[in-house]
């Protein structure tokens, strides 16, 4: 692989930049791999970078039915933290914070992480009762957590409405100043790019028609473009299309697929150096790089495969932006878009066995897994290759539907469940 | 965005009006404490969640409020009929 650096960049500029190594290959798979991956996002990309950098394991291939990184991770709104409540949770998203710092370094690809702060509104008495909770178990999980009244939250964002004269007043916020955002395309190429240069195929434009399984165990999969492939193991990271391969693989899982959809306006002069995020008026907004506000909020109530929703739920987004920055009010909307999130019912993800030998799913991230792109890829990856869970995913088991053991954490997913 | 005819006021109103309930036909079971841990924990939880023919619960939350189940295609959002509680659908996966 060709490293990027200042004098590469001095070096290509001499001959035009028309001699740039190709970012990674288009290969034509094998007829056997020791890990198939089926989907090329940014959690499957992580997994399979992992599986090569950390285990050695790069007889790998990722199978891509579109190209890499051009569904959820393409689509979120970047925002990268790991304030959760529940030990479990903040455990596993705190070792993704850990990863995403030393990101750009270890892939050579510059992710823009951007460690800009993450605010959490509250609006009520209750909000701050839960916002004081969340810090104090976020410090004791060794997280970073402040709450702040409405003056420092005034310091941090000058031009957020923070008076008390609005239908509802700012009463508080929790601080996670190691929260940011992060160029959410560079992640998925990044990985892509550095599982190449280990040996991994990365397939695109070929789907995964079905899974060939022999007595309860996963031998391979079919595809519509390169026929049956064989696979040692099968991990599974496809989002919102969760529920469709585990019907192929014979059971059901604990996920709905929603439509989420997010906004850009047009770039503007640089405004908001933060992520602000409110559970109540419900929405959540920061400013790219390229100067365009990026804004969220919830999914849409029906379950949807179309990466499409319906335009009262961007009405409400928008209302509640302008609820928080009234001085928003005249900013034209550029662009607007959906995406497939898989909602588990504790708001928490699956990274798990399941009743088919060697087949694993990482899924039920609903609107929240971007922050956990290389925790979850880098997890994921220690399961497949040893066949046993992680400590840090075992606990997300498909299996706590069954036995109770359910992670809550609605309050820290915050405004999107 | 829906245009969703409410099969209680017989007409068609916008989707604001509507609140999606999730999958219909999901029977209670008959005897709970007879439930094992996994037959309990798939009714409460586990869904089906089709691309493609999908049975669910609407409530008319800002209308009538009653309850009506409907089939949707849930890739094209096409909505493909609306029936009262308790009727069974006309419009099923093959």
């Amino acid at each position: 692989m060709q490293r990027y650096s200042g004098f590469g960049l001095l070096k290509h500029s001499l001959t035009h930049h028309e001699n740039w190594q190709r970012t990674w290959r288009n290969p034509t798979p094998k007829k056997e791999y020791d890990v198939v991956i089926i989907g090329g996002g940014g959690h499957g990309l992580a997994t399979a970078y992992y599986l090569a950098k950390e285990h050695g394991i790069t007889n790998v291939a990722v199978i891509e039915k579109g190209y890499l990184g051009g569904g959820n991770t393409a689509r979120n709104t970047t925002i990268v933290r790991s304030n959760y409540l529940w030990d479990e949770s903040a455990h596993l998203y705190e070792h993704a914070m850990k990863l995403w710092e030393g990101l750009s370094q270890d892939l050579n690809y510059n992710v823009m992480f951007s460690q800009r702060g993450v605010l959490n509104l509250g609006h009520t008495l209750q909000d701050m009762r839960d916002i004081e909770r969340r810090v104090n178990a976020n410090r004791l999980n060794g997280i970073d957590g402040e709450v702040l009244d409405p003056q420092q939250i005034k310091e941090i964002v000058p031009h957020m409405d923070c008076s008390d004269n609005t239908r509802y007043p700012i009463l508080g916020a929790s601080w996670q100043p190691r929260g940011g955002v992060a160029r959410h395309d560079a992640v998925a190429w990044g990985f892509a790019r550095g599982a190449d240069s280990f040996g991994v195929d990365l397939i695109q434009e070929t789907e995964v028609t079905d899974l060939i399984i022999e007595d309860g165990t996963i031998t391979g999969v079919k595809t519509n473009r390169y026929g049956d492939i064989k696979a040692g193991r099968v991990g599974c990271v496809v989002a919102g299309n969760s529920s469709v391969l585990a019907k192929m693989a014979g059971f059901e899982l604990p996920l709905e697929s929603h439509p989420l959809q997010a906004l850009v306006s047009e770039p503007i002069k640089p405004i908001l150096d933060t992520v602000v995020m409110s559970n109540h008026v419900h929405g959540y907004v920061s400013q790219s790089d390229k100067g365009d506000l990026v804004i969220g909020a919830g999914i849409d109530g029906y379950t949807g495969y179309g990466q499409r929703g319906s335009y009262p739920t961007i009405e409400h987004t928008v209302q509640a932006i302008v609820e928080l920055f009234p001085i928003f009010s005249r900013v034209r909307m550029n662009r607007q878009w959906g995406g497939i999130v898989d909602t588990c019912p504790d708001a928490c993800p699956i990274i798990s066995k399941t009743p088919v030998k060697n087949l694993f799913f990482n899924c039920g991230w609903g609107t929240g897994g971007f922050k956990a792109t290389p925790g979850a890829g880098n997890v994921f990856a220690a399961s497949l290759a040893t066949g046993e869970m992680h400590p840090l995913a075992e606990p997300f088991s498909m299996f706590r539907f069954h036995d109770g053991a359910l992670i809550d954490e609605h309050g820290a997913a915050g405004v999107a469940h | 965005m829906f245009h969703i005819y409410c099969p209680h006021c017989a007409e068609y109103r916008e989707e604001e009006e509507f609140h999606a309930a999730g999958q219909a036909h999901i029977a209670r079971p008959l005897d709970p404490e007879a439930c094992s841990d996994k037959e309990w924990g798939e009714y409460m939880f586990f869904r089906k969640n089709p691309r493609g023919i999908h049975h669910e619960l609407w409530v008319h939350a800002a209308g009538c409020r009653k309850f009506f189940n409907m089939t949707r295609d849930t890739q094209s959002y096409e909505i493909k009929e609306v029936y009262k509680i308790g009727e069974k659908p006309s419009v099923v996966a093959e």
